[in-house]
């Protein structure tokens, strides 16, 4: 049917229409608020209430509202070179990373080649690791004494170059498998259909193929843009004292100066500059966005044929290989680094990896426990994360893919806002707003868990939000008239066509989980730290040994994470049968 | 069974459904007519409870529907394409409903069975409905329909994208289908043949308000407009001043039929009533195409200052084309028609 959508402009409805409208109208509407109220309430008592606490310390001088202290710090100079470094790097890295990873979807997406699955889980991997990590990794690979420097003499630490490749080596699977998860369900016919109608290849691909595709680029290019824009760990490692992000910089005068009211204003304008971006965002996803044809990804995909198609996978896998294989390589490798875990003994051992196992290992250790104990922890804490993460973000995705009005679209990007606001503001309002009855959850190993899934809510919703919207409304109603009620209908309708969706959304989920550190270095417990941040306080320590330790233990983060990636991507398939 | 009371339907400005009455009895097989945008499935979707109504009431047995939601009406409804779950196989998809109503696993399977044996596809149960041709997949959306035993199936342009030979065939078997279960339906298409064949009433709707109801026969015999003469396909029509047996047209003095309505009026002149002689007998027209249904032609003549009139006529009678004949008319095949 092509009638264009039934809107009813409320200024036409009279009040006789109003009060027959009553039955299914109401239900419609009370169902769309039962189903928002968990991840309002969420959002409310764990994102809103803390971060508001916090800027209200900043801002506030016995009991006073302080806005003039916005307009002093926003005038300084040191903090508008910040801002503008901030905005500029993060276009940038953006730009790159879709230059890079776009192919790298095609292909992911449409050809068949051996060890694919173990490829996409393996470039996954730099997206949980530990910024810290990360940054440390392109330091030996291009720092002083670095592989590059080693081989030619090239140098980039000190270059903005080192923190745009950083950023993509991060970034690439974000656009990989969002944008490469709906392309992989696009019928290739369309295309064909095209081409048979008279467009050339290109001309298929733009008019038929990159509609389709925009509201997942937009999507994966917007999440690429808020954690450039607010990234932390790479920037202070590679970028030295000349270049600073926002969040650095609120780190900065957080933790370093204890400067509180700067701090709270540069939260304010990281969290403006996000709310714009994203309703910006909204705005043209909203326009584009309507209901797809999905296929079976298996069907779309085949071995590549012709010396152009080799040419593209071959250059994909030589990316994969150089960006993401070789700083994972070179981790790995000083993980091993010196035998039995003595000093610069040279030769290679499980030296570190010895020392994790005891808590006072080399006499420096700072832990009350072995370090290893940190894998257990982050995986149970990673797994309740994720759970809540499904949970609230499943509810939300299901709530906005009902046709709704203003209200609810706000809410869309109001999920959205977590990403973008300093985690380190996040777990430092966990701990002086949750600190008290009735929501004592200090001492509460909850705590950890709650502050990743708020991280892991966004990403659970714009992985399932494309897909769920993409489903024809009238399969929801041809299961209603057969009997399904509106609760079941989304059961047997929409949740076995997203199920892809759903566990590439856990994964994802999972993955944030697994890997973030700036909220939680806050909130962690330290007989009960997560790996991150066990990472983190080695490498905080001087010492040969605690470097090898924090390698060793990085590894370690590196390979649970490729294992539940494989795992992940194992289930998808023997599943994906039922499709 | 169902009754329907002045709904109404508005899509901003554009109303869709207007003040609509209409009334199904137990048994019986109604078909809604017309062009596309009347508002035929507009209807179908306020019955379901599907589109929300700006006004009047639906009744299913006697109750009134609103504030029941869709899937309590105990419907069944075959949407236009289909709309089979492509994440199940036809055995599932049938299943769904008796699912829906908590049917047990033993009594869903045989009742899957024999639905599947019913509409022509026993033992389909694991084959993917992609995998299925247009027929198929059609006859797999009324096995689904008709599995909880809906009070009232509905049917919206049930074989629209079928091919014309299929689409006869099936419509032949559905009618016998649904006697024989003792179904009450209610079916909307646009086109007159499968209503025609299909349904025990006819209502043909037009703007969102019913043009006419009534008997298939009634319909074609006494099309109640101008409107309904043309969308049934007639396309000898023309303005008239009907004075006693005689009706003064563009095409000079037609007889009509004896009581038929006096004064300003719209005439309906059946093709088979439309005579064709030699050139100095009646209305000169220049013959222009001819069309061959089978066991007649269709003609288009041309008259010399007249709208072009169709007439029907036996294949060994048939003029050659650019033959110049004679038209007169019989009185037993004009309609005098309502004014609008």
């Amino acid at each position: 049917m092509a009638v264009a959508g039934p809107e009813v402009e409320p200024g036409a409805k009279t009040a006789e229409a109003a009060r027959t409208r009553r039955g299914p109208g109401r239900r419609g509407a009370a169902l769309r608020l039962g189903l928002m109220a968990v991840p309002v309430a969420f959002f409310g008592l764990f994102f809103a209430y803390p971060v508001t606490a916090i800027v209200g310390r900043g801002l506030k001088a016995g009991g006073d509202w302080q806005f003039g202290r916005i307009g002093d710090v926003l005038a300084r100079p040191d903090i508008l070179d910040v801002l503008w470094f901030t905005t500029w790097q993060a276009l940038a890295s953006t730009a790159l990373t879709l230059l890079i990873a776009l192919p790298g979807a095609y292909v992911f997406a449409r050809f068949d080649f051996p060890g694919k699955q173990l490829l996409r889980a393996v470039v996954t991997v730099p997206f949980v690791l530990p910024t810290v990590v990360v940054g440390t990794a392109f330091l030996a690979l291009l720092g002083r004494g670095g592989l590059l420097d080693e081989l030619w003499g090239v140098r980039l630490d000190t270059t903005v170059w080192a923190i745009l490749l950083a950023h993509v080596f991060f970034n690439y699977a974000v656009v990989v498998r969002t944008v490469g998860g709906l392309w992989s369900q696009l019928d290739p016919r369309q295309e064909e259909a095209a081409r048979v109608l008279g467009a050339g290849r290109f001309a298929a691909f733009r008019r038929v193929t990159l509609p389709a595709l925009g509201p997942a680029v937009a999507a994966a290019a917007l999440m690429v843009f808020l954690f450039t824009f607010t990234s932390f760990g790479v920037v202070q490692i590679l970028g030295g004292p000349a270049y600073s992000t926002l969040e650095v910089e609120i780190y900065r005068q957080t933790a370093q100066l204890l400067d509180l009211p700067t701090a709270a204003v540069l939260t304010l304008v990281q969290f403006a500059a996000v709310g714009a971006i994203l309703a910006v965002h909204a705005a043209t996803v909203r326009r584009r966005e309507r209901a797809l044809k999905l296929v079976d990804p298996d069907l779309t995909s085949r071995r590549p044929r012709g010396p152009g198609q080799w040419a593209l996978l071959g250059g994909v896998l030589l990316t994969a290989l150089l960006l993401i294989l070789l700083p994972l390589g070179v981790l790995v490798e000083r993980s091993f680094d010196g035998a039995d875990g003595a000093a610069g003994s040279g030769g290679y051992g499980l030296g570190y990896y010895r020392a994790l196992q005891s808590a006072g290992s080399g006499g420096s250790s700072t832990f009350l426990v072995p370090p290893l104990e940190a894998v257990g922890n982050s995986l149970r804490y990673a797994l309740v994360a994720t759970l809540i993460a499904l949970v609230v973000g499943g509810l939300a995705a299901a709530a906005l893919t009902r046709r709704a009005g203003r209200l609810v679209r706000g809410f869309d990007a109001l999920l959205m806002l977590p990403l973008g606001v300093s985690a380190v503001t996040v777990g430092f309002g966990f701990l002086i707003t949750l600190d008290e009855p009735p929501l004592d959850l200090r001492t509460s190993w909850i705590l950890v868990p709650l502050a990743q899934a708020l991280v892991g809510v966004p990403f659970v919703v714009r992985t399932m939000l494309p897909v769920l919207r993409a489903v024809d409304d009238r399969l929801r109603e041809a299961a209603a008239v057969l009997g399904a009620s509106p609760l079941r209908a989304w059961r047997e309708v929409d949740l076995p066509m997203v199920r892809r969706a759903v566990l590439v959304a856990a994964g994802f989920a999972f993955a944030v989980s697994l890997g973030e550190f700036g909220a939680t270095v806050f909130i962690a417990r330290p007989d009960n730290p997560t790996l991150p941040v066990a990472v983190a306080r080695l490498l905080g320590r001087s010492g040969e040994l605690n470097y090898g330790q924090a390698m060793a233990l990085s590894t370690i983060l590196m390979l649970v994470c490729a294992v539940s990636l494989l795992l992940l991507e194992r289930i998808r398939t023997d599943r994906s049968g039922e499709f | 069974m169902l009754s329907l009371q002045s709904a109404t339907v508005r899509f901003g400005k554009r109303t869709a459904l207007d003040a609509v009455d209409l009334a199904v009895a137990d048994h019986r097989i109604v078909c809604l007519l017309g062009p596309s945008g009347s508002g035929k499935s507009t209807l179908l979707r306020a019955v379901a409870g599907l589109q929300p109504m700006d006004g009047g009431r639906v009744l299913l047995a006697g109750q009134d529907q609103s504030g029941v939601p869709v899937h309590r009406r105990g419907l069944g409804l075959m949407f236009q394409d289909h709309q089979l779950f492509p994440h199940r196989d036809v055995g599932a998809n049938v299943a769904f409903g008796l699912q829906m109503h908590g049917v047990g696993r033993a009594e869903t399977g045989r009742r899957v069975r024999d639905l599947l044996e019913l509409v022509g596809l026993p033992g389909a149960e694991r084959r993917a409905v992609a995998a299925l041709s247009g027929g198929e997949q059609q006859r797999v959306a009324l096995a689904r329909a008709l599995a909880p035993r809906p009070k009232l199936l509905m049917l919206d342009e049930p074989l629209g994208q079928l091919d014309r030979s299929l689409r006869e065939r099936l419509v032949v078997e559905l009618r016998t289908l649904f006697q024989e279960l003792g179904t009450t339906v209610l079916a909307v298409t646009h086109d007159q043949g499968e209503a025609f064949a299909l349904a025990d009433r006819v209502v043909v709707m037009r703007d969102g308000r019913i043009a006419q109801e009534g008997s298939p026969l009634d319909v074609w015999q006494r099309p109640a407009s101008a409107f309904v003469a043309r969308f049934l396909g007639f396309d000898n029509v023309t303005g008239a001043t009907v004075t006693g047996r005689a009706a003064a047209t563009a095409w000079g003095k037609v007889p009509v039929p004896e009581g038929s309505p006096q004064g300003e009026a719209d005439l309906l002149v059946r093709p088979a009533g439309v005579l064709i002689g030699a050139p100095e007998d009646g209305l000169r027209c220049t013959v222009g195409v001819r069309t061959f249904r089978g066991n007649h032609v269709t003609v288009r003549l041309t008259p010399e200052n007249a709208p072009v009139l169709e007439a029907e006529c036996a294949l060994r009678d048939t003029p050659d084309e650019g033959a110049v004949v004679g038209v007169r008319f019989d009185a037993a095949e004009t309609v005098v028609l309502a004014a609008e």
